[in-house]
C-alpha cells in the first residue's frame, strides 16, 4: 500500500462519500436501515418480468434513476422461450457485480490504480435436484467458482488482499454463503 | 450344513409374523437373530419410548392385543413382552446372537453365511427392519471433539446427557419427543426442524391412528402411489404416544421452551448453519395435517354420527418466530442426531441394492427369484413398517413364497438343469 499512497487514483469509485456515509450512519445507526424491493409479473410459460425502483434507507423513500426492468426465462433446451437470463444466472450477475464493486472500492480506497478487472463465474448444479430425481441432491449450486484476472498497479498479494477483502465486505456474497430466513406469503 | 427351506433374517415384528404365515403354511424355516426376539426393542429405544399406535392397533397374524388398555400406546418393554408372547404362541425356532455374513445364490437356493455357520435353504427373508444404522450427515465429523455426540438409538434419559446446552437435530418422531423430554427435565434445548408430518394425536375425540385408519389412508398401497420413492422416504410422523394423549407438535415445543431453528445444513468454522427455511416447512406441514383433517371430516360426516364426536376443533397454525440461521456450537455439549436411518446391507450382493444401498423390489418381492423384503416404509402399504401393518404383508408375501417353492418344486431336475 505505501507504495501507491502518493498516487492520486480514478477508479470512479467516490471513496470521500462512502467513508462520509459510513461516519454518519455511526452516530444514526437508523439512517443504515435499508429495504430493498423488487416486483415481478408473471409474463408467460417460465418468462418473468421483475422491476425494481423504489427503495427505503437513510430514514426516507428513495428511488433508482430510472426503473430497472429484469427478462428471466428459461433456455430452449427447457422448452423454454428464453426471454432472459435463468434465475440461477442472476444469483451470480449480482455475485459478480457485488465483489466487482467491492474491488473498485477496496482497491481506491487503497490507493490502487485498477486498469481492468474481469470475472468468470462458474456454478455446478445438479438437475436431478429441482426435478425432484433425488431428494438427497439440493436444488441449489453445489459450488460457486469466481476467477478474477485483475491488472492494476499493484502486487499480486496486494490485489488478493483487495480480493479478499471484497468478499468480507460484500453483502451478495454474505447472501449466498450464510442461510436467510425466507418468508412467502399468498395475500 | 445346516438346511431349512426358508431362513428369515431378524426377529422382530416382520420376522415373527412371517414366521406365523410360514408355520400356518407347514413350511420349514429358521428365525436368525442377531441378538435376541425384538431385540432392538430390548436395546437400542430410550427408558419413555411409547409406540406411537394405539395398542388395539398391534394385530399381528392370529395375535392381538389383550390387555386392559386397548387405546393406550405399549413401552418398549411392553412390545418386547408383546413379541415374546406372539412367538411362543407358535414356537417359532429361533437361532439367537446370529450375524448374518453373506447371503449367497447357489444351483438350488442360497446359503446364508453366520458367525455361528451357514444355513442351507431355497429362500430368503429380509426382515431387519427400517431402524438399524443411523443415518447422520457427513458434516458431523466438522463438530469439535468436545461435543457429544449421539443418535436416539443410544439415548436413554435425561439424566445420561452431560450438563449443558443440548440441539436436536430432526423433529420427526424422535428428535420432537426427545427434545420434549430434555426440555421437560429443564434442559436448554434447541431444535433444528426440517421437513415433518405434523399431526394431532386426537382429532374429534379418537385416535389420529383410528382415523388414518377408518378413512384408509394406512392402507394405501404402493403400486397406486404418484410417487413411491418419496413415499417411502416420508419422515416418521410427529407424535407421542403419552399416557395423558397428548399432541407433541412445534408449538407444543415451543411451549416447554425448546428453541426452534431452520433446518441444519452445514458446519463451517464451528458454526451450524441453519437454514432459512422453517417458516416454508412448518406452513407446509401445516397445510398436509389440514387436507387430512378435511379428508377425516368428509369422512366423518358420510359415515358417523356427529353426536359421537367432539366439534371440529383445528390446531393452531405453526408459530415461527424469526429464527437465527447460525449457532455457535461451542455454546453446546451434546448434538442428538434424530436424521432418520440409511439402509445398510453389506451381507447382500451389490446387484440387488440401488445405487443409494437400498435392497430393489417390487412390493417386498425381490429382484431374484426366491428372495423377499419385510418390514420396510410402505414396503406394500403405508402402515407396512408398522406393528399393525406388517401382518397382512407377510400374508401375501408367503403365499408368494409358497407359490415359487412349488413352482420351483414342479421342475422336473429344476437343480441340475441350472
Amino acid at each position: 500500500m505505501s507504495t501507491t499512497e502518493n498516487h492520486i487514483v480514478d477508479n470512479g469509485v467516490n471513496v470521500e462519500a462512502l467513508l462520509g456515509a459510513r461516519e454518519a450512519m455511526t452516530g444514526a445507526p437508523e439512517a443504515a436501515k435499508f429495504k430493498w424491493a423488487a416486483t415481478c409479473e408473471w409474463v408467460a410459460g417460465t418468462h418473468s418480468r421483475t422491476t425494481v425502483e423504489k427503495f427505503f434507507g437513510i430514514g426516507a423513500e428513495q428511488s433508482h434513476r430510472q426503473p430497472y426492468v429484469v427478462d428471466t426465462d428459461h433456455p430452449e433446451i427447457f422448452a423454454s422461450a428464453d426471454n432472459g437470463a435463468t434465475p440461477p444466472e442472476m444469483m451470480l450477475i449480482g455475485l459478480a457485480g457485488c465483489l466487482t464493486a467491492g474491488i473498485a472500492s477496496v482497491a481506491t480506497h487503497r490507493g490502487i490504480q485498477l486498469h481492468s478487472v474481469n470475472a468468470t463465474v462458474e456454478a455446478d448444479m445438479d438437475l436431478q435436484g429441482i426435478l425432484g430425481i433425488d431428494a438427497d441432491v439440493r436444488n441449489g449450486f453445489g459450488g460457486i467458482t469466481v476467477r478474477y484476472e485483475i491488472d492494476a498497479e499493484a502486487t499480486k498479494p496486494e490485489i488478493e488482499a483487495v480480493v479478499a477483502q471484497s468478499q468480507k465486505r460484500s453483502a451478495v456474497f454474505d447472501i449466498v454463503t450464510n442461510p436467510t430466513n425466507v418468508t412467502v406469503e399468498v395475500v | 450344513m445346516q438346511a431349512t427351506t426358508v431362513v428369515i433374517i431378524g426377529a422382530g415384528q416382520a420376522g415373527l409374523a412371517m414366521s406365523r404365515c410360514l408355520t400356518e403354511r407347514s413350511i420349514d424355516y429358521v428365525l436368525l437373530e442377531r441378538g435376541v426376539t425384538a431385540h432392538s426393542w430390548r436395546t437400542e429405544r430410550w427408558d419413555s419410548l411409547r409406540l406411537l399406535t394405539p395398542n388395539w392397533l398391534s394385530r399381528l397374524p392370529g395375535w392381538t392385543y389383550r390387555g386392559d388398555d386397548p387405546d393406550g400406546y405399549m413401552s418398549a418393554s411392553e412390545v418386547v413382552r408383546y413379541l415374546d408372547d406372539y412367538r411362543q404362541l407358535f414356537a417359532a425356532p429361533l437361532q439367537t446372537d446370529t450375524t448374518v455374513e453373506s447371503v449367497t445364490s447357489t444351483t438350488t437356493g442360497f446359503v446364508v453365511d453366520t458367525n455361528q455357520g451357514p444355513w442351507d435353504c431355497r429362500s430368503v427373508v429380509v426382515a431387519t427392519g427400517a431402524c438399524s444404522t443411523p443415518k447422520i450427515p457427513a458434516f458431523s465429523g466438522e463438530l469439535s471433539g468436545r461435543i457429544s455426540q449421539l443418535a436416539p438409538i443410544h439415548y436413554r434419559n435425561p439424566d445420561r446427557i452431560e450438563e449443558g446446552r443440548v440441539l436436536v437435530v430432526g423433529a420427526s418422531a424422535s428428535g420432537a419427543q426427545i427434545a420434549d423430554e430434555l426440555a421437560r427435565a429443564g434442559r436448554d434445548v434447541t431444535l433444528a426442524v426440517g421437513e415433518h408430518v405434523r399431526l394431532p394425536r386426537l382429532y374429534r375425540g379418537r385416535d389420529i391412528h383410528w382415523w388414518m385408519d377408518a378413512v384408509g389412508q394406512l392402507d394405501e398401497r404402493y403400486d397406486e402411489m404418484d410417487d413411491i420413492v418419496r413415499a417411502r422416504r416420508l419422515p416418521s410422523l410427529q407424535l407421542v404416544g403419552s399416557p395423558e394423549k397428548r399432541t407433541l407438535d412445534l408449538n407444543a415445543l415451543a411451549g416447554s421452551g425448546v428453541g426452534l431453528v431452520g433446518r441444519l445444513v452445514g458446519v463451517s468454522n464451528g458454526k451450524a448453519q441453519l437454514s432459512g427455511s422453517l417458516a416454508n416447512v412448518c406452513a407446509a406441514a401445516d397445510l398436509k395435517q389440514a387436507r387430512l383433517l378435511d379428508l377425516i371430516d368428509e369422512y366423518a360426516t358420510r359415515n358417523l354420527a356427529d353426536a359421537d364426536l367432539d366439534a371440529p376443533h383445528r390446531p393452531k397454525p405453526t408459530s415461527v418466530k424469526s429464527p437465527p440461521t447460525v449457532l455457535e456450537l461451542e455454546a453446546f455439549t451434546t448434538v442428538i442426531w434424530a436424521t432418520g436411518f440409511r439402509p445398510e446391507y453389506p451381507w447382500l450382493g451389490n446387484h440387488l441394492l440401488d445405487r443409494k444401498g437400498a435392497i430393489r423390489h417390487d412390493g417386498g418381492v425381490m429382484e431374484e427369484p426366491g428372495l423377499y423384503l419385510l418390514g420396510m416404509p410402505f414396503t406394500r402399504r403405508r402402515k407396512s413398517s408398522f406393528l399393525d401393518g406388517v401382518g397382512p404383508d407377510a400374508r401375501f408375501l408367503s403365499a408368494h413364497l409358497a407359490r415359487f417353492l412349488d413352482q420351483q418344486a414342479k421342475r422336473p431336475h429344476a437343480a441340475v438343469n441350472r
